[in-house]
């Protein structure tokens, strides 16, 4: 069965234009605003969301997503709310894939099949659990082979040749291609390596290849747009919704901006 | 499996351990993988970090027969393994100490580090200030605010502290801003854990580098007592001074293995740090273990006196301990420590840290109920000097 996701990169592809992904946390800063901004995101040109699922103690994100998964924690929100969240969002839009991207002790709170169960019923089309590196990840590779739910997995700058043939392997939707050394938001992107580091990674796969974690602005997306098939683009949004104020307008503004620079 | 083969080749004890951390550090811990089955057989090496261990850390610690401790409690014989002793006052030294020559042969020109107490961050801003690397220390805004005498001393010893405030503002969170801090400058910088916690290979190396407590043991019980001993009884946290005592004695099946987590305000308040008490399987800091969290998977926030057993993880060998049942885990509550902490000063003239008072506490409940010709060997994992803040503070007394 194909899934969603290869579709939207293939109508993409087919438009000679790259995907928008769009990261924010779920419930941050509240579940009705989140779906809120969904919506509207997916009007101003977003073509797949990732929705972050908050911990405790999100390891890989630097001090912007920090504090939007604080702000959903304070209101209670989680994995359950978020499935919730999908299914909502479902009922007016069938076509715009979601990709959970989190940590794996919340995952693992349900467990793979359950997990698996819910991610079915509420038409979730992906799953990125960024502390699960291949050797680590059984149980949720086998559910979700059998859901039929992709496992988006991430390559670093610090990636062997060898090791992302691996990753690769084990991957489906599209690869995720960290554009730097750091955590999420970080401000050192090198625009050269990356293309180098992702020219490199196509011999491994026929898989879309999405760049994010140093991609700040329109300026940085089109900075390494060329060897994308997608960019990635977090921290910002988070940010604008940390900021208060009128969100929708201004993450509406924010993509709409992104998404012609995509064009 | 044997002990002897343990962790596994993918950094397993059981289904705990492993290396559940982003892709970004994945190679990098490999690399300190190989890199350290390079030279932890290399004669240079070994030559090198004995002697460190002899002449700057000052071992072999003495074990010290608790003559009058004994004669109060009126059961075993109580022996009292002096890592209090060591330099910079307590075990954490043996690690570093190790680490840093690893840092050192891995080309590393920057050295970072968490720390809760405050001994890690001291034992490590010691050997960087010896071998003139870099050095910088996240800690805790809570911890930096009650262990204030550690946070001048890793300063004059001339590494920067960074205080974090994210999440509780402890040692977990610590511990997430120096794996940020990593992942950001992996190329030139070397992570020392303090603990047997972590990503594969951190746990199995920690606890290599501790593990000369445990030697150390097992000679001196000979000449000192004439015999091994019957338990061994150690406080954890992460369980590093706790996993150095018992790692040479796994083999030894007739002498017990305690660990004793801390209790907090009561096992039964759920406000506490004792995961292997009160905790249940999860992922946290790139490994499998017990963890304090809620149904939700959302890590908890822990509750003890002492800044050096607040973590909501712990060693994933002991989980697998625990599991086999080789070791016991128990617990001793804050007024529990204090107590054992005035008990033990008053009447050895030994100060122990408010972590290592938690192990003392279960000996005070467990020696009464043994016999006299039987023995317990506790490890004063450190030194109480930096816990008096703390301590005139719960009575009430301006310093």
């Amino acid at each position: 069965m194909s899934s969603k996701i290869k579709e939207v990169f293939s109508n993409i592809k087919a438009q000679k234009r790259k995907a928008l992904i769009t990261y924010i946390v779920s419930g941050d800063p509240d579940i009705q605003t989140t779906l809120n901004i969904m919506h509207c995101m997916v009007e101003e040109g977003a073509d797949i969301i990732e929705l972050g699922i908050p911990f405790s103690d999100p390891m890989a994100e630097g001090v912007s997503i920090q504090r939007g998964h604080e702000r959903a924690l304070d209101k209670g929100a989680s994995l359950h709310d978020a499935f919730e969240l999908v299914k909502e969002f479902r009922l007016t839009n069938k076509l715009t894939p979601i990709v959970f991207m989190g940590y794996m002790n919340t995952f693992e709170s349900l467990g793979a099949d359950l997990f698996m169960q819910h991610a079915s019923s509420s038409e979730l089309d992906g799953i990125l659990i960024v502390d699960m590196p291949p050797e680590e990840s059984s149980d949720f590779n086998l559910a979700a082979k059998k859901a039929n739910i992709d496992i988006i997995r991430l390559i670093a700058p610090t990636t062997s040749s060898s090791r992302a043939k691996k990753i690769c392997s084990q991957c489906s939707g599209y690869v995720y291609y960290i554009s730097v050394k750091g955590i999420t938001g970080a401000a050192n992107m090198d625009a050269v390596d990356v293309k180098n580091k992702v020219g490199e990674l196509r011999k491994h796969t026929e898989l879309p290849i999405a760049i994010g974690f140093g991609i700040k602005d329109a300026a940085s997306a089109s900075s390494v747009m060329e060897v994308a098939d997608g960019i990635v683009v977090g921290s910002v949004f988070v940010d604008l919704i940390g900021e208060g104020g009128n969100i929708i307008e201004k993450v509406s503004a924010k993509t709409k901006e992104l998404s012609e620079v995509l064009q | 499996m044997s002990e002897e083969l343990m962790p596994d080749k993918n950094g397993r004890f059981g289904i705990y351990g492993g290396r559940y951390v982003a892709e970004t550090l994945v190679p990098a811990l490999e690399e300190l993988s190989e890199q350290y089955e390079i030279i932890k057989n290399d004669e240079n090496f070994l030559k090198e970090f004995t002697d460190d261990l002899k002449y700057y850390v000052g071992r072999p610690s003495p074990l010290y027969f608790a003559k009058r401790w004994t004669e109060l409690l009126g059961g075993a014989k109580i022996f009292l393994k002096r890592e209090d002793l060591n330099h910079t006052g307590a075990h954490k030294i043996n690690n570093t100490v190790g680490q840093i020559l690893l840092a050192k042969h891995m080309g590393k020109k920057r050295i970072i580090a968490e720390t809760g107490a405050g001994q890690h961050g001291v034992a490590t801003a010691s050997v960087a200030a010896r071998h003139g690397l870099e050095c910088i220390i996240y800690m805790g805004e809570e911890d930096i605010k009650r262990q204030s005498l550690n946070v001048f001393r890793i300063k004059l010893l001339g590494a920067k502290v960074v205080g974090v405030s994210s999440g509780t503002s402890t040692l977990k969170d610590a511990m997430n801003e120096a794996m940020r801090d990593w992942v950001t400058n992996v190329d030139d910088t070397y992570y020392i854990i303090g603990s047997v916690a972590g990503p594969h290979p951190y746990p199995q190396i920690v606890r290599d580098f501790n593990a000369v407590v445990g030697r150390e043991v097992l000679e001196q019980s000979q000449s000192i007592i004439g015999k091994d001993p019957d338990m061994l009884v150690a406080c954890v946290g992460g369980g590093s001074n706790a996993m150095g005592l018992f790692y040479p004695f796994i083999e030894k099946k007739n002498v017990r293995l305690i660990g004793v987590e801390a209790g907090g305000l009561g096992l039964s308040t759920g406000k506490h740090a004792a995961p292997l008490n009160d905790g249940k399987e999860g992922v946290l800091h790139g490994m499998r273990t017990y963890l304090m969290q809620d149904d939700a998977g959302q890590v908890i926030e822990t509750h003890s006196v002492s800044a050096g057993l607040d973590y909501p993880g712990v060693g994933p060998e002991h989980a697998w301990l625990k599991d086999i049942g080789r070791a016991e885990y128990e617990a001793a509550d804050d007024e529990e420590a204090l107590d054992a902490f005035k008990e033990l000063t008053r009447v050895e003239g030994i100060m122990p840290a408010l972590e290592t008072a938690h192990g003392i506490a279960y000996v005070k409940k467990v020696a009464p109920t043994m016999s006299k010709d039987s023995s317990i060997v506790v490890n004063v994992s450190g030194r109480g000097d930096k816990d008096i803040n703390t301590v005139a503070s719960i009575e009430g007394i301006e310093l």
